[in-house]
């Protein structure tokens, strides 16, 4: 996919991957060997039909390829940037095998952007009212899915959004350069444009409780409030002055505009030499940011190896091409403050990978020796867990692990009438796993309000739209 | 949004404003805060509850104009809307039967201790208030309190209105002269610290509510991190009360002077267009002499 050049994106936020023009897609979509038995379709998250799409690009109907993405899919413009491909769908595809796999993501999107710069209006066939109010709480992936799919099927919903904007982590946790708002907020204003309401700084354990929403009339309740706290690693030094949480430092430019800063009011520090730690999206997220924000040198510090990165592929390489170094095997241990407070560097173990165990993974051990990288700033991303300030509000609602909701295939807890999904269920995932967490919950929900048997069915027989 | 019901000069720098905010108020308890963001462009600052009323759906806030978004906060009037009001925020404060409560506030901090005062006296407790400020005038509150608490004590800095000196002094001869089974202490930084190392030889049971900055304020961006114990905490979730004799003052006094530099750039942005150059000089010559944080 094209993409803009580095030495001039990276003084911007402006998207970096800029999609195929319709010439490419159909070219990429006419590679495509429509196999009988579709591998990609095993690797999608929500089994998207991949093959009747890239056959109707190939075939240059864009919307009616559109049409069927979104049978599954509900934010394909979304997906079609930010799911990990090359682990999914194209990472199954049977063309990788000796060359080059169809890039179905960038396809994805090319259906989704087509329908936008074209100007389009994505039509929906709505069932009739039922009279049934349905509460969807939070605004990300999850609960945006619940709500379109169960307001196309007759629901009154209304989402509960805590924050004051509506998009949940692709608003305040992806960056504008990834995913531009603009596509959020069109997402957003479709499922308003179907009757949901969307009521914003709306904390559901705090400003109203779960049980005065079924006092209210609501007959279910979805839970979708994802898993935005932040993890620490309890070194020395993580509290000194310019040590940030990825989550804070992204949160103030994405959601707070801090690199518009005084324009607006919220500000960010602006490092020079600045260290990330972990290697996952939200690493690379944190490092680009910082590079956009001036940083002269940008490092990302990872105990492991370049293949247990768990980003994108596509962001690993971007952010490579923006001039960020990797440093693999070093292990911070401490983070070294100057006089006054404010980081000066960090101290890391060098490490190195064992004797493969018994699962074949090589764990990073102590090599014995460390290092100090001189740096003024720290991001640490080392990943994200559940928020509790709705579970902790839930009497009697069974959580898991580090205070995850115990959900089952349909997104069902313990308590009848609440449902749940996305990463407040499952931990830190994907958007996509969000959305088809959500899709099967909007399922169950009917069933549930409609007191109808428990249906399994993978078919996506709810979504009734046309592009 | 939120729409200002009524606005009033509380003190010199010192404004309350009282908000239409019916689910806020509704499940408002002593020790609570919300985020509020005036407008597109605006920071979240979080501010304490002052009070809140179920039968008109209000809640009151009361704020020292210190920086950028404060002052903006104070030229709201009645009929003027907040954008964003989220809350209430943070744990309610551990209210039940003490016994004899004491609580200390410097300046502002009135503002958090008002529904503590109150929810402490629905409890059957005894309470001592200690109010201090500089002088009589930024004293915050002061008669609210006397009619509620059993005694209310104020000190000031020149001896204008109450004893002449430090709410710590005032507290010791509490403390010399009757049993106390807790002290709760909200004000300035270094107030609280000074609370903190006095009770601590009487290992008197000691509350401070932390005032560190905040983003979002429901636990997901960890701005507002504390040492307790020597754990991090986070102040909206984990607080933003915490055991006094836990607390790294140290380290909050830092990381409150963080974006000192920020604050008063913000501020005096603000101050040159809100008077749009007419009084240049006057902007200059305030900003130069307030202290931001």
């Amino acid at each position: 996919m094209r993409s803009r050049d580095p030495e001039i994106r990276i003084r911007d936020f402006k998207e970096v991957a800029l999609g195929l023009t319709e010439k490419q897609a159909v070219k990429e979509a006419k590679r495509c060997i429509q196999c009988k038995k579709p591998m990609c379709v095993t690797g999608c998250p929500v089994e998207i039909n991949i093959p009747a799409f890239i056959s109707a690009i190939r075939d240059e109907d864009i919307t009616g390829g559109l049409a069927i993405i979104r049978k599954y899919n509900m934010l394909p413009a979304i997906c079609g940037r930010v799911c990990p491909q090359e682990n999914q769908c194209q990472g199954k595809c049977v063309l990788g095998k000796k060359k080059t796999a169809i890039s179905i993501g960038a396809l994805e999107r090319f259906a989704a952007d087509y329908e936008m710069i074209k100007g389009l209006s994505q039509k929906t066939n709505m069932s009739k009212p039922n009279g049934h109010k349905v509460a969807v709480i939070g605004a990300g992936p999850a609960g945006l899915t619940v709500a379109a799919d169960l307001a196309r099927h007759g629901y009154q919903i209304t989402i509960f959004e805590a924050l004051h904007e509506a998009g949940g982590v692709l608003t305040y946790g992806i960056p504008e350069f990834r995913l531009p708002q603009k596509i959020i907020d069109r997402e957003v204003e479709y499922v308003k444009s179907i009757g949901v309401e969307i009521k914003l700084n709306w904390i559901i354990g705090r400003t109203q409780t779960v049980d005065e929403l079924f006092e209210e009339g609501y007959r279910a309740v979805f839970v979708g409030v994802g898993a935005g706290s932040p993890r620490y690693m309890n070194i020395p030094g993580e509290n000194l002055n310019n040590v940030y949480f990825a989550s804070e430092y992204l949160t103030r430019v994405n959601l707070m505009k801090a690199h518009q800063f005084p324009k607006y009011d919220t500000p960010v520090k602006r490092g020079k030499r600045v260290a990330v730690i972990g290697a996952g999206n939200v690493a690379m997220d944190a490092a680009r940011t910082a590079a956009r924000l001036g940083a002269e040198k940008v490092y990302i510090v990872y105990r492991r190896t370049r293949s247990e990165m768990p980003a994108r592929m596509e962001e690993v390489e971007h952010a490579k091409e923006e001039g960020i170094e990797l440093l693999f095997l070093s292990s911070p241990k401490e983070i070294i403050g100057d006089e006054h407070g404010y980081v000066k560097a960090i101290k890391c173990d060098a490490m190195k990978l064992c004797e493969p165990d018994a699962s074949g993974r090589r764990r990073p051990e102590c090599s014995g020796e460390d290092f100090i990288l001189e740096v003024d700033q720290v991001l640490m991303a080392i990943g994200q867990t559940s928020n509790p300030i709705l579970t902790k509000s839930v009497k009697g609602l069974n959580l898991w692990g580090a205070g995850y909701i115990e959900v089952d295939d349909e997104g069902r807890t313990n308590i009848p009438g609440i449902f749940a999904g996305g990463d407040i269920a499952t931990g830190a995932a994907t958007v996509i796993s969000a959305m088809g967490a959500g899709k099967r919950a909007a399922r169950a929900i009917d069933d549930y309000v409609m007191g109808r048997k428990k249906v399994k069915s993978r078919e996506p027989e709810m979504a009734e739209t046309e592009g | 949004m939120f729409k200002v019901l009524h606005k009033e000069a509380v003190a010199p720098q010192v404004d309350a404003l009282i908000i239409d905010a019916p689910y806020i108020a509704g499940h408002a308890k002593a020790g609570n805060f919300i985020v509020l963001r005036i407008h597109e462009k605006g920071e979240r600052i979080p501010l304490t509850i002052a009070d809140s009323s179920l039968d008109k759906g209000t809640i009151t806030l009361l704020f020292q104009k210190i920086g950028k978004t404060t002052e903006e906060l104070g030229t709201l009037k009645k009929g003027d809307f907040i954008r964003d009001v989220a809350g209430p925020l943070g744990h309610d404060t551990p209210v039940k039967k003490y016994g004899h409560a004491v609580l200390v506030g410097g300046g502002i901090g009135s503002a958090t201790l008002f529904p503590i005062l109150k929810a402490l006296k629905e409890k059957k407790n005894k309470v001592t208030v200690i109010l201090g400020a500089r002088n009589r005038e930024l004293l915050v509150w002061e008669d609210r309190f006397a009619e509620i608490a059993d005694e209310t004590i104020l000190t000031t800095d020149d001896g204008s209105s109450g004893k002449k000196g430090l709410v710590t002094e005032a507290l010791k001869e509490v403390a010399d002269s009757t049993d106390i089974d807790v002290v709760l202490a909200v004000g300035p930084i270094r107030m609280m610290q000074a609370v903190a190392e006095l009770t601590r030889p009487y290992k008197l049971k000691t509350y401070v509510s932390l005032n560190p900055v905040m983003v979002e304020g429901t636990g997901m961006c960890g701005a507002c991190r504390v040492s307790i114990a020597g754990k991090t905490k986070f102040a909206c979730i984990d607080g933003p009360e915490f055991d006094a004799h836990d607390v790294d003052f140290e380290e909050i006094a830092h990381r409150l002077n963080f974006y000192k530099d920020e604050e008063t750039e913000s501020l005096e942005k603000f101050r040159k267009k809100k008077c749009k150059g007419k009084c240049k000089s006057k902007g200059t010559k305030e900003s130069s002499g307030q202290v931001v944080k």
